[in-house]
């Protein structure tokens, strides 16, 4: 099935609160074989000028991926999760996310396109501390292959 | 939260350090088990194959963190990064034996902006094949 183009703009509400953890970073760091001292070690994180060690650049995932499939599974949006696969990725970022952030992240569907036969849906989650200061904005980019065309 | 480059040392065309990232069946579980994306194509080999894959794929994620590592090695802050994004172009195919896959990547200036902002283009491939398109970084350097 086509995906409904009447979603463009729609934002849903922001997630429930995530708490980030100094040994959660310290774990996703080390799941993706990063040793980078900002990441571990709290003294190096502060010789930077961080309060806490940071997160990998790429952690954001972990907290936008529970807010963006609100959006991205609404069943009036169409969207069948055993087609789909994640085309594109992007983070703009106004500081690295530090352990000790209380941060939401609420998601609106930027765009739906067609390409090759394939939908293409792309979920904007901004992502702020609890008390509103902007910490990134992470854009995905979701293929549902094939569908495009069908009724 | 400070570069350890400076704008004024690097040029259109200036190299970063290369990398190769080994993937093994074990990275992948321990990313699943990292992120939370436990979606059976990353780890169960009758299914990837039944949806038509070759094997168990790697993570599009986990290929991306890959990558940024040369952009944020070479930062020293991984702070500076302002802006990074890809697209997965191709699956990083992660058999079970006892060498996995290897994504090679490579990255180099690809403009200089205003503000101390460099642009950084990427280069993924994995059994010569590239893996992710438009991979770019921007960074603000000392």
């Amino acid at each position: 099935m086509a995906l409904n183009p009447e979603f463009v703009g729609r934002t849903y509400p922001a997630s429930a609160p995530y708490l980030v953890g100094r040994e959660k970073i310290r774990e996703f760091a080390n799941s993706i074989g990063d040793h980078n001292p900002a990441f571990h070690d709290v003294e190096a994180a502060r010789a930077l000028g961080y309060s806490d060690v940071i997160a990998p650049p790429t952690f954001p995932v972990v907290i936008s991926m529970k807010a963006l499939a609100t959006a991205m599974f609404d069943p009036e949006l169409g969207l069948d999760y055993s087609r789909v696969v994640h085309g594109e990725q992007r983070f703009n970022y106004s500081r690295p996310v530090v352990a000790g952030d209380s941060l939401v992240c609420v998601p609106t569907i930027d765009g739906i396109r067609s390409a090759a036969g394939n939908d293409l849906i792309t979920v904007r989650g901004e992502i702020s501390t609890e008390s509103g200061e902007h910490v990134v904005t992470t854009y995905a980019t979701i293929v549902s292959r094939g569908t495009a065309g069908e009724n | 939260m400070t570069a350890s480059v400076r704008y004024d040392d690097v040029e259109v065309g200036t190299q970063l350090p290369s990398k190769s990232f080994p993937l093994q069946r074990v990275n992948l579980v321990m990313y699943a088990g990292a992120s939370g994306d436990f979606n059976i194509i990353h780890w169960n080999e009758r299914i990837a194959t039944a949806v038509g894959l070759p094997n168990v794929i790697a993570h599009g994620m986990l290929t991306m963190a890959s990558a940024g590592r040369v952009v944020t090695d070479w930062l020293g802050d991984p702070g500076a990064l302002v802006e990074y994004g890809v697209r997965m172009t191709r699956p990083v195919v992660v058999p079970d034996d006892d060498r996995g896959a290897v994504v090679e990547v490579s990255g180099v200036v690809g403009a200089k902006l205003d503000d101390g902002l460099v642009r950084i283009d990427l280069t993924a491939t994995s059994e010569g094949q590239t893996v992710l398109g438009k991979a770019q970084a921007v960074v603000r350097l000392a």
